[in-house]
């Protein structure tokens, strides 16, 4: 079996999970597509589940009702090994890439990391990823009776219900008691579409000018557009906007159909996050800036000329 | 409390990056030790500053010979030896994993601190496959660490905010940025570091094999239409990008 463990926020199905559906139906290798859903009172997550996926088994336990990496790899790798699974696929988020590890790990598999590609190749599985900030493109293949892949967001289409809905199952877990205490929880809160979702994206850099241009301009033309909010490492640095908003290396990967930049340089590092967008907009004063060279529109000008004009401009 | 910090060398970020045949080419490309590993090694400098009990810092990196060099910046950094496992070999993160596990057990590490992400690789399994294998608690993304006695708190990044954690040692960090400003080795911490302790380990005596082939690397490059638009009429240019975006793109309604 061909054994997904699904991600969900706030009740609903993830995007990313159907897009691991996707990525499981195309991969090429053999088996029913099992979709694993772990968390406490998860019944609605469970039956969204079920139209996209042969079964579905439902980890629904007080014990899962907070994630920990290490709970979360012990039920997956039960499962796993109960299900005899052939393929473990986890999402691509910071979660998923923190306790993927473990579970290939405890099944003494091969792990392929942050897959953008999956391809059978006989009894192997052949996954493309990126490399070097995005810059590069890599192939790497795993073998074994089991191979664990986390699954890069954005990069499979999300996968329509099947024709049938899915069993669901119950199933019993052993579970070790978490040795992590969570002492105080912030939830990032955005009225706006959340980045990894959004079609379009409209991100600030230092070139905006100060945290007043960048609430007027970036997130008025968001608004105006009903795009995200995105910002720079440096803006994030300089205390204008909450890390929950910085795109790049150490932020979030995106890619949205435009990705609006105003006044950001284009640093590698931010370039690793959003370089793989459907299109580029960039507004800037500097015309070396290097997000001009990854540009598909670019106005060189001052944005705090240009955005009221395009915010006046998009009322229309 | 003895600590382990994992050392990768990585090209500097600014460097260009080539793929010659199916291989990225790191010839003639400035090399330094990973950003998100020097968070790590800096903060084992400043938890033994901070007078929390720390005997011992040991930095540890698996890779060729010019990997000394990133080991000789976490010595002059501050470390107090080092243990080069050399090998041109590439190993994967749950491969090496092991070689992680072994080393820690034989010096009694009580806390290992790594990069949250490897610069070149973009793999962020290195610790929590540790973790695994030690049977040790992880805590990923880490921008605030105290040690008290044996109990480790902080905070650090999840999938939808920031989390305040609380764990008892031994355990994996990963650092990333914000957890603190690494320092500049000086010259006499940059002689001092030459008579300290680098010590080869013979990749024989580990036992491990890649579980990951490298079949090749290429560098993708999507055409940019790089359409330009002269700014000097703000009006006129926001008018014909917003034409552009919604009859040529397509992207806005």
């Amino acid at each position: 079996m061909i054994l997904v463990v699904a991600e969900y926020a706030g009740g609903k199905l993830g995007k990313s999970t159907l897009e691991m559906m996707t990525a499981a139906r195309e991969c090429g290798r053999e088996g029913p597509i099992t979709l694993l859903v772990l968390g406490q009172d998860v019944a609605a997550v469970a039956t969204e589940a079920a139209a996209v996926a042969d079964q579905v088994l439902v980890g629904d336990l007080p014990a899962l009702a907070q994630y920990n990496p290490e709970v979360w790899a012990a039920a997956v790798t039960q499962i796993a090994k109960e299900g005899e699974a052939s393929t473990v696929l986890i999402g691509g988020s910071r979660s998923g890439r923190e306790y993927a590890p473990r579970v290939a790990v405890k099944l003494d598999a091969p792990y392929l990391e942050d897959a953008i590609k999956l391809t059978a190749s006989g009894d192997a599985l052949q996954a493309q990823r990126y490399t070097y900030l995005a810059r590069v493109t890599e192939t790497v293949e795993a073998s074994g009776p089991v191979i664990v892949a986390t699954v890069k967001p954005g990069s499979f289409a999300p996968a329509a219900p099947a024709a049938a809905a899915g069993e669901q199952f119950d199933i019993e877990l052993e579970l070790p008691a978490s040795r992590t205490e969570i002492t105080g929880k912030s939830v990032e809160k955005t009225s706006r579409v959340a980045l990894s979702e959004a079609e379009v994206i409209v991100t600030g850099g230092r070139g905006v000018g100060s945290p007043e241009n960048f609430a007027q301009f970036v997130e008025g033309l968001a608004d105006n557009i009903g795009a995200g909010v995105g910002a720079t490492r440096a803006v994030v640095d300089a205390g204008w906007r909450p890390y929950a908003e910085q795109v790049g290396q150490t932020g979030k990967t995106v890619q949205p159909k435009a990705y609006i930049a105003l006044g950001v340089s284009g640093a590698v590092q931010h370039l690793s996050g959003m370089g793989k967008s459907k299109n580029i907009i960039a507004i800037n004063k500097d015309a070396e800036a290097p997000i001009f060279k990854v540009a598909d529109y670019g106005i060189v000008g001052d944005v705090n000329q240009i955005v009221p004009a395009l915010i006046a401009a998009s009322k229309k | 409390m003895k600590i382990l910090t994992l050392v990768r060398q990585v090209p500097d970020a600014e460097a260009r990056v080539k793929v010659s045949g199916d291989r990225v080419d790191l010839d003639g490309t400035t090399l330094v030790i990973d950003g998100m590993d020097e968070y790590g090694v800096e903060e084992a400098l400043r938890l033994r500053e901070g007078d929390t009990g720390v005997e011992e810092i040991v930095a540890l990196a698996v890779g060729p010979k010019k990997v000394e060099d990133a080991l000789r910046t976490a010595l002059a950094m501050g470390v107090d030896r080092a243990i080069h496992v050399e090998t041109d070999e590439r190993f994967d993160a749950v491969a090496l994993s092991k070689i992680v596990a072994q080393v820690a057990g034989s010096e009694g590490s009580d806390l290992i601190l790594l990069g949250g992400q490897e610069a070149d690789w973009d793999s962020q399994a290195l610790g929590a496959a540790s973790a695994e294998r030690l049977g040790w608690p992880q805590l990923t993304w880490t921008n605030e660490l105290k040690v008290e006695g044996e109990t480790l708190t902080g905070r650090h990044d999840v999938d939808d905010g920031n989390e305040g954690f609380k764990v008892n040692l031994p355990a994996v960090i990963t650092a990333q940025q914000g957890l603190n400003e690494p320092r500049y080795p000086t010259l006499p911490n940059i002689m001092k570091a030459k008579k300290k302790e680098l010590r080869k380990d013979d990749l024989g005596s580990f036992v491990v094999q890649p579980g990951v082939k490298y079949l090749g690397a290429e560098i993708q490059t999507r055409a940019r239409l790089n359409k330009m638009i002269d700014g000097k009429d703000p009006q006129a240019a926001a008018e014909q990008l917003l034409d552009l975006l919604r009859n040529e793109a397509k992207v806005l309604a």
